[in-house]
């Protein structure tokens, strides 16, 4: 009796200590993982919030040499190149995500976009920047804001058909089945039951894919081109956040350094925005008790 | 008004498996009919052939006849347009989670795009009184997710929602399985005063069940059809001794 309540309390002390040692371990992971982002977001804020200013905003880059100036056209560009390759990119990958999910199930074909889609998500930035150059830009003659939207649209459509293709594998069974057994025919059911369950995971499928092409310079260098003055227009080149820092800061004037550090810090803030507006957006109307 | 059911020479495979041969029967107009067995005996693959939901598994057919009053459903018909007269009602009730109440119990309206307003509002009304759960709900209609309801209650909802197209066949696919003994009566119950509307047939693991509600029974036991006849009769005085050593509880 003695020795057996020892033997459990031994027992449950060797219990607790492993249920503390992994515990430990799972916080360290997560600060480690969290902590380079916290850094660099508050290395942001330390270079760039002091050059922050309304020109920064409402005004272009002013000439070498002269003082002031802002990044106005490159966020404006960027917000129609996104938008271009989101209106592109999105429903492409989503279509073809419930190809695959849906249609597709052991067909030839499927097992051909399932590849494609995964060399596609491989191919380096840069080469994807080159492709569009020869496709587009070379055809036409001139750099263009179409060609940078499509540049970056191919780059979503890889990530957001296997995030499609995955969050609809994760639909039961039993609800397509409940759709098909009320005489709902099969591309009905597909769109207004199997993908409007999935639609939580496949819009985060999205603004990952939208933040990764937000920051991407690589393909735009040779599509979008960058412009130092306002722009428009979608046959004309654009400038871009990400191209604007880049040109500042490689370039050896101070002045530059530190508006690429406030332009870094705007395109951040600005991704973090506009995921979170679609994450509120998306779950207004959301019913209750329901997943 | 519910119609008859005349299966003949039905057979039906799973890629090489067998799974129903030579099935031969009758289920009449506007009567509960059971069918029992043990598990994997094919009752659960009949009932999918008799609104050819059987087909949508890739590596699932079948042949022979099945006509639903006048129509041979496997000829005359789209399994689309089959499965409109027919309604379905699974072993675990799979509401659509991200539809309200009120919307799960029109979808199958809704989703083939109909959309007179009045004429929903009634269906909604009309087939959850049917299905016993209007009293339940009318107040959360459209504020809470057909998912967030208790089990009884989704499948009672699942049952309304099968109705709510206006079929003239049930099929119930072990429906009050997954369901505690308060929801499971309220499902017989009901069973019970729908079958004056509507032809249906009912597969279930619970002897009991059968007994309480069906006029007719049909024993199945490794994709064969052992025995059919009123209920009373197979569970008084079966003419086969394997539906009379299944009743009697000596194997399955």
């Amino acid at each position: 009796m003695d020795f057996q309540t020892r033997s459990m309390r031994l027992n449950n002390i060797r219990r607790t200590a492993a249920n503390y040692f992994i515990s430990g371990l799972s916080i360290l992971a997560t600060i480690v993982v969290i902590l380079p982002l916290i850094a660099i977001l508050f290395y942001l804020v330390y270079k760039g919030a002091s050059s922050l200013n309304f020109a920064f905003f409402t005004h272009i880059p002013a000439p070498v040499g002269e003082q002031g100036g802002g990044m106005a056209n490159s966020i404006v560009g960027s917000g129609i190149i996104l938008t271009l390759a989101s209106l592109m990119g999105i429903p492409i990958g989503i279509a073809a995500g419930v190809y695959l999910a849906e249609f597709g199930r052991g067909k030839p074909l499927a097992t051909a976009v399932r590849f494609t889609a995964d060399v596609l998500n491989g191919v380096p930035s840069i080469v994807m920047g080159i492709s569009v150059y020869s496709l587009i830009v070379v055809r036409q003659n001139h750099f263009s804001a179409l060609a940078g939207g499509v540049a970056l649209a191919i780059m979503m459509v890889p990530t957001i058909t296997r995030t499609t293709e995955e969050m609809l594998a994760t639909v039961p069974h039993a609800i397509r089945e409940a759709a098909l057994g009320l005489g709902v025919p099969k591309w009905r059911t597909a769109i207004s039951v199997s993908l409007r369950t999935a639609s939580p995971g496949i819009i985060t499928g999205c603004m990952l894919a939208f933040a990764r092409v937000a920051g991407e310079t690589a393909p735009l260098l040779f599509t979008a081109f960058g412009n130092q003055f306002w722009s428009l227009k979608l046959t004309e080149p654009i400038a871009a956040l990400p191209l604007q820092i880049y040109v500042y800061a490689i370039s050896p004037y101070d002045e530059w350094h530190r508006l690429a550090w406030a332009g870094a810090l705007v395109l951040i803030v600005l991704i973090m925005v506009s995921v979170t507006l679609v994450r509120i957006f998306a779950n207004r109307g959301v019913l209750k008790g329901g997943s | 008004m519910g119609v008859g059911i005349l299966v003949e020479d039905l057979n039906a495979w799973y890629g090489t498996n067998h799974t129903l041969q030579d099935i031969n029967l009758h289920i009449p107009a506007n009567h509960a009919t059971a069918l029992i067995g043990p598990s994997g005996c094919g009752k659960s693959t009949f009932v999918r052939c008799l609104n050819r939901m059987h087909e949508t598994n890739p590596i699932a057919r079948a042949t022979g006849v099945v006509r639903m009053g006048e129509v041979d459903i496997y000829k005359d018909a789209s399994p689309v347009e089959i499965r409109r007269r027919v309604g379905m009602v699974f072993q675990r009730p799979n509401p659509f989670p991200t539809m309200s109440i009120y919307d799960n119990v029109v979808s199958g309206l809704k989703l083939n795009g109909f959309r007179n307003r009045r004429i929903l509002d009634e269906t909604v009304e009309r087939s959850l009184k049917q299905a016993a759960l209007w009293e339940e709900v009318k107040d959360d209609l459209k504020k809470k997710s057909g998912a967030s309801l208790s089990g009884g209650q989704q499948q009672r909802m699942c049952i309304a929602r099968a109705l709510a197209v206006d079929p003239e066949v049930l099929l119930m696919d072990e429906p009050a399985s997954a369901l505690d003994p308060v929801s499971t009566s309220k499902i017989e119950d009901l069973i019970f005063q729908l079958k004056s509307q509507y032809t249906i047939v009912i597969v279930t693991h619970n002897m009991q069940q059968a007994a309480r509600v069906a006029e007719n029974t049909g024993f199945f036991l490794n994709g064969k059809m052992v025995e059919f006849d009123s209920t009373h009769k197979i569970f008084t005085n079966p003419k086969d001794k394997r539906t009379e050593d299944y009743i009697t509880g000596r194997f399955g």
